[in-house]
């Protein structure tokens, strides 16, 4: 874990390095903005839908990760220099009627919103726009569910006892009217936070995984995740939690807030082509 | 500031692609392989279909009840490909909703009603039209925390605020607008399938709803009978396991046979992290969902839902109806009145044929069943899993009061009680005594020690009483009564204040064979609640029931308990 942490810190300056190089390029954003984030070593993600074929576990790339979820602070950075991703401004198209439901106006997060806290009530589409006026995107699902995987003191979370029971208590509470800080949870195995246990996050490619069940017709119920359907091509039936997030995601379209939904920005591990790299992770 | 721009060219495509395809294949996978080559592919080309998908029914039916034409794609698509103009956000329905269903004539002249929901153990008054109506029914979920057992709570995910889901009424022949609300606070997608309905999935596709979100789907009524409703979200045994189930009755053409009253029971399993009892908010607990161990079985969704203050009520004479329906998500329930007997069983729900005088009736899980009988004599009747643990130590007992005039040739009460003399009495022997006289010093030395002795008897008293109301209450009654002749007091009870070490022994290892309590002789069982309650829960409960209802007396230690434990008698 110590050895990992130190990597990380020497990444974490060449990419501030790289990432400040793009933001002077393209010139969208103060490279004072760029929030702190944390390596993702490469790695595996065994997938919890998959077809007859598909291979057990798909490779990850290396890529980082914003340490905590974006807050109210930030994305009040953001509609400040994006007016038309003010409340009152944005087309319905991109957001839906709840878009940032909890602030108390345009440029105003107010109590219900604390800075410090997640910002939720955001839309696929202005999440996105967000990571990419910060020069980085979204996680893949396959990113995220990768980085997610992670116990406390653990790569893999599901032989953590007290990561298990933290993530099932938090699923099984209602979400709290006014979100705790995005800072206080305890740091993962890859000194990631609140990846579980604060709010769902949308992911870059949100409905890939379910792209039948997105486009469902009423007569291909076995492809979907309903009643026992659900059970037949899946590879590990206990994982109730990949479960909820996995329907969460399916439920929703890109313009859709919700109460609990927020999302933290990714970036290549490697200078290059971000869709290359996005297009091998997925793949 | 460049984010849209680049998608633009998606949506235009998005579009060809659906004048392409027609409408039958709106947003569906086809689209997806046909756009696979028709650019630089990424991840963020599955989200834009589903985008434009949500906006033609926006765009093409601004007003309800029009049916979208393939051709109605187009101008979705230039207003997308505009993007400035703003949209009216009349549909945020899900991706493949398909308008609202064009209907014949006939059916779209339907008188249209709006359904009433009660919670239960209400139900809607019976339907008096001998017409099929147009209902509208809406149906909102809501995750809250609600009281599982005394002093437990739970997260329950519900249908209309209550476990069960609010009780459907319709009629053979309605046709069903089903309206599903998501309210906005909740942290997860539902949807429900309704047994009652014929299509795949009984609307769990139709009705797939994010959170904030609102879907409809429409089907008729075509089966009469008693169904059960449920959320089918993955992970359906959890969705269900944290109360998301209901029923809808869609009563026959000429409506049921009249009676005085009618009520709606349901029981499900439900598997919490903690033990049965333990305190506090209790998260679901997945590894006992999946072996099927569930920590509690509830009718109405809590222990004590239907006792006391919240019994069922008739009076004597009267012939009442139960809906009594399982949601599970894994138990199946063998139903019982203890004091009654069903005179008409309409097995599995089905309204044509029920069977007369039934004792015990097997309903599934995801099944349900009406029972219809008279009562004849006042009393307390207890509703039951007549697999007992599940009523006598998980909370799956409910009752019905009926008040009224005694009819003692149907049934007579106690009429004689004398002493039987049998071969043993083991309560007497020369070693008990000697014990006895033992524990006593024992008990002296340690409530001579002021530590111990100075240990607030208050909060145990406090915490006893919870175990109590979720453990000891369905025989020994909240008030501590008893039932005449069945289950002894403990109020003011000799018996109980005379041996506290034979009182500590009884709630650890149980009790079988008679006793006398106050001049009275019982002879029932007692199942030992050793493996069931902690020590420390042994050691309050028996500090409430001895400091309560007129009762005086030390508090229990642990340290008591435990002697007693490893006391052989």
């Amino acid at each position: 874990m110590k050895r990992a942490t130190n990597t990380g810190t020497r990444l974490h300056r060449i990419a501030v390095a790289v990432l400040a190089l793009a933001f002077v390029s393209f010139g969208v954003a103060p490279a004072g903005a760029t929030p702190p984030m944390r390596l993702i070593p490469a790695g595996n993600y065994a997938p919890l839908i998959r077809s007859t074929g598909d291979a057990a576990a798909v490779g990850v790339a290396a890529f980082w990760l914003q340490e905590v979820p974006v807050t109210n602070a930030e994305f009040l950075e953001f509609v400040r220099a994006n007016p038309k991703w003010r409340r009152s401004q944005v087309s319905r198209l991109f957001a839906d009627a709840s878009y940032l439901e909890s602030w108390d106006n345009d440029l105003a997060p107010g109590p219900r919103a604390p800075l410090d806290s997640p910002v939720v009530h955001v839309s696929w589409f202005a999440a996105r726009a967000y990571a990419r006026w910060l020069g980085l995107r979204l996680p893949t699902t396959v990113e995220w569910e990768r980085a997610a995987s992670a116990g406390y003191d653990r790569p893999d979370g599901r032989a953590d006892a007290a990561w298990l029971r933290d993530l099932y208590a938090w699923l099984a509470r209602p979400t709290p009217d006014v979100l705790p800080s995005a800072t206080a949870a305890r740091p993962d195995f890859f000194g990631v936070r609140g990846l579980q246990g604060y709010v769902w996050e949308w992911v870059d490619d949100f409905n890939a995984a379910l792209l039948t069940g997105e486009s469902r017709a009423d007569s291909s119920l076995e492809r979907n995740l309903f009643c026992g359907a659900g059970a037949v091509s899946s590879s590990d039936t206990s994982d109730f939690a990949a479960y909820m997030r996995m329907a969460l995601r399916s439920s929703l379209k890109g313009n859709n807030t919700t109460s609990s939904l927020g999302f933290r920005c990714a970036g290549d591990a490697v200078a290059g082509n971000l869709a290359a790299a996005s297009r091998d992770a997925a793949r | 500031m460049a984010e849209i721009p680049p998608q633009a060219p998606w949506i235009v495509k998005v579009a060809m692609a659906h004048l392409l395809v027609g409408a039958a294949f709106l947003g569906s996978l086809p689209i997806n392989s046909l756009l696979s080559h028709a650019g630089e592919p990424s991840a963020a080309q599955s989200a834009i279909p589903k985008q434009i998908a949500a906006a033609v029914p926006a765009a093409a039916s601004p007003s309800a009840q029009a049916a979208p034409a393939p051709s109605a794609d187009l101008p979705a698509a230039e207003r997308a490909t505009a993007e400035a103009a703003p949209v009216a956000p009349v549909s945020e329905g899900p991706a493949d909703a398909q308008g609202r269903v064009q209907l014949p004539a006939d059916i779209a002249a339907l008188p249209v009603e709006h359904a009433v929901l009660v919670a239960p153990p209400q139900v809607p008054p019976p339907i008096t039209r001998r017409h099929a109506a147009h209902v509208i029914l809406q149906l909102e979920v809501r995750e809250q925390v609600m009281r599982m057992a005394d002093g437990v709570d739970y997260t329950f995910w519900t249908f209309g605020g209550s476990v069960p889901g609010s009780f459907l009424r319709v009629r053979e022949g309605d046709l069903v607008e089903f309206h599903l609300n998501n309210h906005p606070s909740s942290k997860l997608p539902h949807n429900i399938d309704l047994h009652a309905v014929n299509g795949p999935g009984g609307g769990a596709a139709s009705t797939f709803t994010a959170p904030g979100h609102s879907s409809q789907f429409t089907f008729q009524a075509l089966n009469p009978g008693l169904y059960v409703y449920h959320c089918a979200t993955a992970p359906v045994p959890m969705h269900i396991g944290n109360g998301m189930y209901g029923l809808i009755l869609v009563e026959p053409k000429n409506g049921l046979p009249p009676v005085d009253r009618e009520y709606y029971v349901m029981q499900g399993d439900f598997y919490t992290t903690g033990p049965n009892g333990e305190p506090g908010l209790q998260s679901f607990d997945m590894a006992k969902s999946i072996d099927e161990r569930p920590t509690y079985v509830l009718f109405n969704g809590a222990v004590g839902s239907l006792v006391g203050d919240r019994a069922l009520t008739a009076k004597v004479g009267e012939t009442v109806r139960l809906f009594f329906g399982v949601g599970g998500p894994n138990l199946t329930s063998s139903f019982h009145i203890i004091g009654e007997i069903f005179d008409r069983v309409y097995p599995e729900g089905a309204l044509n044929q029920p069977q007369e005088n039934v004792q015990t009736t097997m309903v599934p899980s995801g099944g349900a069943v009406m029972v219809e009988f008279k009562v004849n004599v006042p009393g307390t009747y207890v509703m039951v899993d007549h697999s007992l643990s599940r009523a006598f130590n998980k909370g799956a007992l409910g009752m019905l009061k009926v008040d009224g005039p005694a009819n003692r040739v149907i049934y007579s009460g106690k009429e004689v009680d004398e002493v039987y003399l049998g071969s043993q009495a083991p309560a007497g022997s020369e070693s008990a005594k000697r014990e006895a006289e033992l524990q006593v010093k024992i008990q002296r030395e340690i409530s001579a020690n002021p530590v111990i002795a100075g240990l607030t008897k208050e909060a145990q008293i406090e915490r006893g009483k919870q175990v109590f109301m979720g453990v000891c209450f369905a025989c020994h009654q909240p008030d501590g009564k008893g039932l005449p002749g069945v289950y002894p007091p403990l109020a003011k009870s000799d018996f109980l204040m005379a041996d506290r070490d034979r009182a500590t022994r009884i709630v650890l290892k149980g009790l079988t064979g008679p006793v006398t309590v106050n001049g009275k002789t019982f002879n029932s069982v007692m199942p030992p609640q050793e493996s069931v309650l902690t020590e420390q829960q042994v050691a309050d409960v028996l500090t409430f029931v001895v400091n309560s209802w007129g009762n005086s007396g030390e508090a229990f230690k642990v340290d008591d308990v435990r002697r007693v434990k490893s006391t052989n008698p």
